[in-house]
This record gives structure tokens, C-alpha cells and sequence, in this order.
């Protein structure tokens, strides 16, 4: 009779545990982490380019001190941010993350629409090669942050459907944040054009 | 009467309703299919549109096959027409995704994609670098490749004269990475199927599962303890689920995986991409 009720217990502790989507959440979790992780090394590649990038344009278009001076502290305000894998768990950290990643976006394209202005900058061999490489990462991020959107979706299914999110809150998985538009609002009002000035 | 009347109303209504429902899953079925298709990957060079001569294509093809052979590289070249609404960018890494090429883990892989009636905005040449390959085919190489070599070919409507340049420029900054040797077909099957994989479960039930029968018969009759019992059921069905699931996983990546050159076929060797290269216009 006892063994019986051991036997019988042990197999629906197994069967909890595989079916209640233990095993899933840990797959997901790193996948999630994985996701991240590209993100954050992207990000950095794109950080990295900048110093060489605004000394180039520096040579050739120093008194667009403004624009240059923006770029530097975008990145600045983008890399003092410590990245580690708790910022998952903190939707406010997230925040501040995209947010100072958004500005220097940002400044970067605002620098680039002023480097059409000089004919002899847009010439420059060292200049073009960087240009090219901060475009690939600019693609690298964007793919990065689909994937990330993407493995977060699937763990966000798991932590908050039945019977699983029971299971989330057993062994903590919170709901993660995911990527939004910076600009919703300005994408959904229709631009206005003007052409008398 | 009345009641009939009603009833037959509410079946009306739930008849429209469910006609209502239909439709909207055909719209957004037909919103899914409003991205430009993916081609499945059958041979090295895909020319969707026409733009080579089958002799000129199959020339291409050996250029590529034999790169593969002698360095494990794998380099393939997509024609279409267009990708709109999607920029050349949003479908090649859509198609790096579903081609894998380049071997797992190695990443060597790489797409050289042409969109002839994009409009410039969306980019009409792309170059798709695997991971494995961005030290020499970084991303100011390939843009050089589309701008210098590829394009002033295309400009005069030269398409093969382009490509075949394109193609070699990209195969001899390939072959300066260090890349692993290519490894013999025959090896790499029988490593992915081989019993290393179930090793661990071998062990695992000679030094568990088995005793743990045979301990629990005796032990019951003197009525010891249960925990070796309950611990290996639990470690077990731990054990066959991940073997379970691996077992999906390898059938599932072993198709993508295995084939690349069995009976004259092409397939991906389950390379990642992560969105570097360059796009250009002529």
C-alpha cells in the first residue's frame, strides 16, 4: 500500500513538472536571455563605430559642432547605461534603455542628413567605410530586435496562459517587455507638409 | 410561431456571423500573403525572372559548387523581380532564415540577392553575410562588391557578366577567412545519427533506472526508504522528455541540414544569419 502511493506520487510530481511547463520556461527563458543578449552586442557594435565616425566628419565639417556634440552625448548617455540581464526584469530599466538607444539613433541619422551637405566628406574612402559599416549594424539591430520581440512572444504566451502562468508565479517569471515604436504618436498623425515658406 | 421566428433569426445571425468570421481569416490570410514569397532553395543560383541563360546559370552554379568543395562555403545567388512592399533587406534576412545556408556553427554562408524592378528606395542588390564570414566580408566589402563590381556590369544590362564578377569577388574574400576544412558527406551523416546521443541515456539507465528496479523489489520487502526510487522516476522522465525533444530537434535540423549535395539537390547546412552585408543599386 505504500509503495503503491510513492510510486503514484513520483509520477505525478513528474508529471507536474514536465506538464505544467516547467521545463518549457527554462528552454524559453534562455532563449529570451540569448535574444538579449545579441541585442545588447549590436547595440555596442553600433556604439563603437561613433568615436571614428565623428572624428571623419570632424575633418571635413568641424563648425557642425551642434550636431557632432549631440552624437557624442547620445553615446555617452547610451553606454553609461549598465546593461546586465535583470534590465529584463525591470520594464522601467528597459525603458531608459531603449529610450537612450533611440536618441542616438537619432543624432546618428541627424549627423549623416548634414554629411550630405559636403561633397568632399561624402568622397572621403574612410568615411564611406564607415557609413556602410554603421548601416549593416543599423540592419544587424533591427534583426536583433525582431528576434528578441519574437523569443520574448513565445515566453510571454507561456508566463501568462493556463496552467503555466501558475507555474511563472511559483518559480518567478515575470511578464518581460518587449520592443515598441519610440515615435508611436508621430507615426499614427499624418505628416504635414509645407511647401510655401 | 413567434419563437420560431426568433429562433431562425438567431440562426441567420450566426450564420452571417461565422460567413463574417471567414472572411476576415481570408483577409488576414491574404494580408500574410501579401509579402513576397520565399522561394524554396533547389539549386545554388535561383533566377526567378529570367535574367540568365540555363548555360550561363549552370557556369555560375559549378563557380559555386566548387568553392563549396574546396573551401565548405556556401554561396548562393536569388533573381526576383521585386520584394516590394518589404525592403531587400527585410526579405534576404527572411530568406537567410529559411534557407540556412553555410555550415552549422560555422555560419559560412552567403546570399548574394538581386531585386530588379525594386524602386532605388527599397534597394535593388543585397548582399547576406553569414556570421562566420564578416572578418573578410565585412560589411565595407560588400558594398564595394555592389558599387564597384556588381553595378557598373548591371549599368549596361550585363547581368551575368555582373554576377559572375560579384561572385568570384565574394568567393576570393571568403577564402582569406580561416574556415574550417569541409568534411567529408559521409562522416558528417553519421556523426548527427550516430549513438553519441544516447549516450547519456544508456548510462543513465544502467546506473539508475536498472538498479532502481531491482533495489525497490528487495527493499520493499524490508521496507526501506523511497527515495532512491521517487528521485530516479523523476530523473528519468527529466530524461526522456529531453531526449524526447531532441529527438524532434535533430529530425527537424537534420532535414535542413543533412542533404547539401545528395542526389544533386541543394539545401542549407543550418547556418545563422544576423542581418550583416550591404545593399546597393546600379
Amino acid at each position: 500500500m505504500k509503495t503503491w502511493l510513492s510510486w503514484l506520487s513520483a509520477a505525478l510530481f513528474a508529471i507536474l513538472l514536465s506538464g505544467c511547463g516547467y521545463n518549457q520556461f527554462q528552454s524559453s527563458d534562455e532563449s529570451v536571455k540569448a535574444a538579449w543578449g545579441e541585442v545588447v552586442n549590436q547595440y555596442q557594435r553600433r556604439a563603437d563605430l561613433v568615436p571614428n565616425l565623428v572624428n571623419t566628419v570632424k575633418g571635413y565639417a568641424a563648425h557642425e559642432r551642434e550636431t557632432l556634440e549631440g552624437v557624442t552625448k547620445a553615446r555617452a548617455a547610451a553606454t553609461s547605461i549598465q546593461v546586465t540581464p535583470e534590465v529584463l526584469n525591470d520594464p522601467q530599466a528597459f525603458e531608459r534603455f531603449q529610450q537612450a538607444q533611440g536618441q542616438l539613433t537619432q543624432a546618428l541619422s541627424r549627423l549623416l542628413a548634414v554629411s550630405e551637405n559636403y561633397p568632399q566628406l561624402k568622397a572621403d574612402g574612410l568615411f564611406r567605410e564607415l557609413q556602410s559599416q554603421l548601416e549593416g549594424t543599423e540592419n544587424r539591430i533591427t534583426v536583433a530586435r525582431q528576434r528578441y520581440i519574437k523569443s520574448v512572444q513565445e515566453y510571454n504566451v507561456l508566463a501568462r496562459s493556463f496552467p503555466t502562468n501558475l507555474t511563472a508565479k511559483m518559480f518567478g517569471y515575470p511578464v518581460r517587455p518587449s520592443f515598441t515604436v519610440d515615435n508611436e504618436k508621430a507615426i499614427s498623425n499624418a505628416p504635414a507638409v509645407n511647401f510655401g515658406k | 410561431m413567434r419563437l420560431r421566428s426568433t429562433s431562425a433569426n438567431s440562426i441567420g445571425a450566426i450564420a452571417r456571423w461565422l460567413t463574417g468570421l471567414g472572411l476576415a481569416c481570408c483577409f488576414l490570410l491574404a494580408g500574410a500573403q501579401d509579402l513576397a514569397a520565399v522561394p524554396p532553395l533547389q539549386a545554388r543560383v535561383t533566377d526567378t525572372v529570367g535574367m540568365l541563360t540555363p548555360a550561363q546559370r549552370s557556369t555560375l552554379e559549378n563557380v559555386l559548387k566548387e568553392q563549396e568543395d574546396r573551401t565548405g562555403n556556401q554561396i548562393a545567388v536569388l533573381l526576383m523581380a521585386s520584394t516590394a512592399p518589404e525592403s531587400i533587406e527585410q526579405f534576404s534576412i527572411r530568406v537567410a532564415d529559411a534557407w540556412k545556408l553555410g555550415r552549422k556553427g560555422v555560419d559560412d554562408g552567403v546570399i548574394l540577392v538581386v531585386a530588379r524592378d525594386n524602386t532605388p528606395a527599397l534597394r535593388r542588390l543585397r548582399i547576406e553575410a553569414g556570421r562566420g564570414v564578416q572578418g573578410s566580408l565585412t560589411d565595407a566589402q560588400s558594398r564595394r562588391i555592389l558599387d564597384d563590381v556588381i553595378a557598373p556590369h548591371f549599368r549596361q544590362n550585363d547581368f551575368y557578366g555582373g554576377l559572375s564578377a560579384g561572385v568570384s569577388a565574394i568567393a576570393a574574400l571568403v577564402s582569406k577567412e580561416n574556415l574550417p576544412a569541409p568534411a567529408p558527406r559521409a562522416q558528417q551523416a553519421s556523426e548527427e545519427t550516430g549513438i553519441g546521443s544516447w549516450l547519456p541515456f544508456l548510462l543513465f539507465a544502467l546506473f539508475f533506472i536498472v538498479p532502481m528496479f531491482t533495489r525497490g523489489r528487495r527493499r520493499s520487502q524490508l521496507g526501506g526508504n523511497d527515495w532512491g526510487r521517487t528521485a530516479g522516476i523523476i530523473l528519468g522522465s527529466g530524461i526522456g522528455s529531453s531526449i524526447g525533444s531532441r529527438g524532434g530537434f535533430g529530425g527537424g535540423g537534420f532535414g535542413g541540414g543533412g542533404g547539401g549535395g545528395g542526389g544533386g539537390g541543394f539545401s542549407g547546412g543550418g547556418g545563422g544569419f544576423d542581418g550583416g552585408g550591404a545593399s546597393g543599386n546600379w
